[in-house]
């Protein structure tokens, strides 16, 4: 990868995070509390679609595997109030298990 | 060492080992040290780094690289409004912050009760974050085909898992229940039929349904 395309990514995602923080927040405070409300809603969103795509996309498409039943395991572990890190481990176990089981 | 900034450390200790998976993915596909340490310091969006060196390892293009990385940067942006109000300071001093607006870091600061933790856990988890997954990339590049797949350890189910937990506190009242529903049903629309990081924008639409419940509620409206 040449060092004009590496520079340009940095200057495009930096770009897209300072038009967020100084731009659609300038937008946000001049639109007022409609606009508020709904900026408050962006991570029950992003964070659901985040989670969908990292658990059931592979390659651009939805594949059901192992990590299925890992972040199923942390549903239960979240729902049971487990602390963070027991939510994280506990998932990580079920998945590489269930890889495991199916690989052997 | 209080919750919040020992969760933002177990979930950046967890990124910070996919992190070598970068480095060892950017190695193999010819990138030099020099241009991993800048893309992990700089560009930090685990997501577009991925994204642009997978494209470059599968034949692609720098054209598609640049275009695929970008897409999926494109969401931090939406995440300025979430956080930009715990930046103090000059215009200069916030848009040097927005470098750490990222989904650990948003995701952090948002389930926060109060604007003082939410900075706190924000400034936190980005040093960790940063940190570990600048030494991460440069350790993963090193150590090469040392490294294990980081599937083995079921490491990729660690980061949803992760974030389930961090999206808790956003569903306690009805307009965020709304708000994720749709955002979900969007994003699983949107993954048959659009490139890497459509779906997450798109998913942004969710809020709006979300929006109007909470119009229609007034007495449940937001702490």
């Amino acid at each position: 990868m040449s060092w004009l395309s590496i520079w340009i990514m940095v200057a495009g995602a930096f770009g897209f995070k300072v038009l967020g923080v100084l731009g659609l927040s300038r937008v946000a405070a001049g639109a007022g509390r409609s606009f508020h409300t709904m900026t408050a809603l962006i991570p029950a969103s992003l964070f659901t679609a985040l989670i969908i795509v990292q658990t059931l996309v592979t390659d651009e498409e939805l594949v059901l595997d192992a990590r299925v039943w890992g972040v199923g395991a942390g549903i239960v572990a979240v729902w049971r109030r487990a602390p963070f890190t027991m939510v994280v481990l506990s998932t990580m176990a079920v998945t590489a298990l269930v890889r495991w089981q199916t690989l052997v | 060492m209080s919750e919040h900034r020992r969760e933002g450390l177990v979930l950046s200790i967890a990124v910070g080992i996919v992190a070598m998976t970068f480095g060892v993915l950017a190695d193999a596909t010819g990138l030099s040290l020099p241009q991993i340490m800048v893309m992990s310091a700089f560009l930090f969006t685990g997501a577009s780094q991925f994204a642009a060196v997978s494209v470059i390892d599968g034949g692609g293009s720098s054209f598609a690289a640049v275009g695929s990385a970008m897409l999926l940067a494109a969401r931090n942006a939406l995440y300025g409004p979430v956080v930009s109000r715990l930046f103090r300071g000059s215009t200069f001093r916030r848009g040097l912050s927005a470098q750490f607006v990222i989904d650990e870091t948003t995701a952090m600061a948002s389930t926060q009760d109060d604007d003082a933790t939410a900075a706190d856990a924000f400034w936190w988890t980005a040093i960790w974050l940063w940190s570990l997954w600048n030494i991460g990339s440069v350790g993963g590049a090193f150590l090469g085909s040392f490294v294990a797949e980081p599937e083995t350890y079921g490491l990729d189910a660690a980061f949803p898992a992760a974030f389930i937990a961090l999206l808790v506190p956003h569903l306690r009242e009805r307009p965020g229940r709304v708000a994720s529903l749709v955002g979900g049903v969007l994003a699983i629309a949107a993954v048959p039929i659009s490139p890497a990081g459509v779906p997450l924008l798109v998913a942004a639409l969710g809020v709006v349904p979300g929006w109007l419940v909470q119009r229609r509620q007034p007495a449940e409206s937001a702490p």
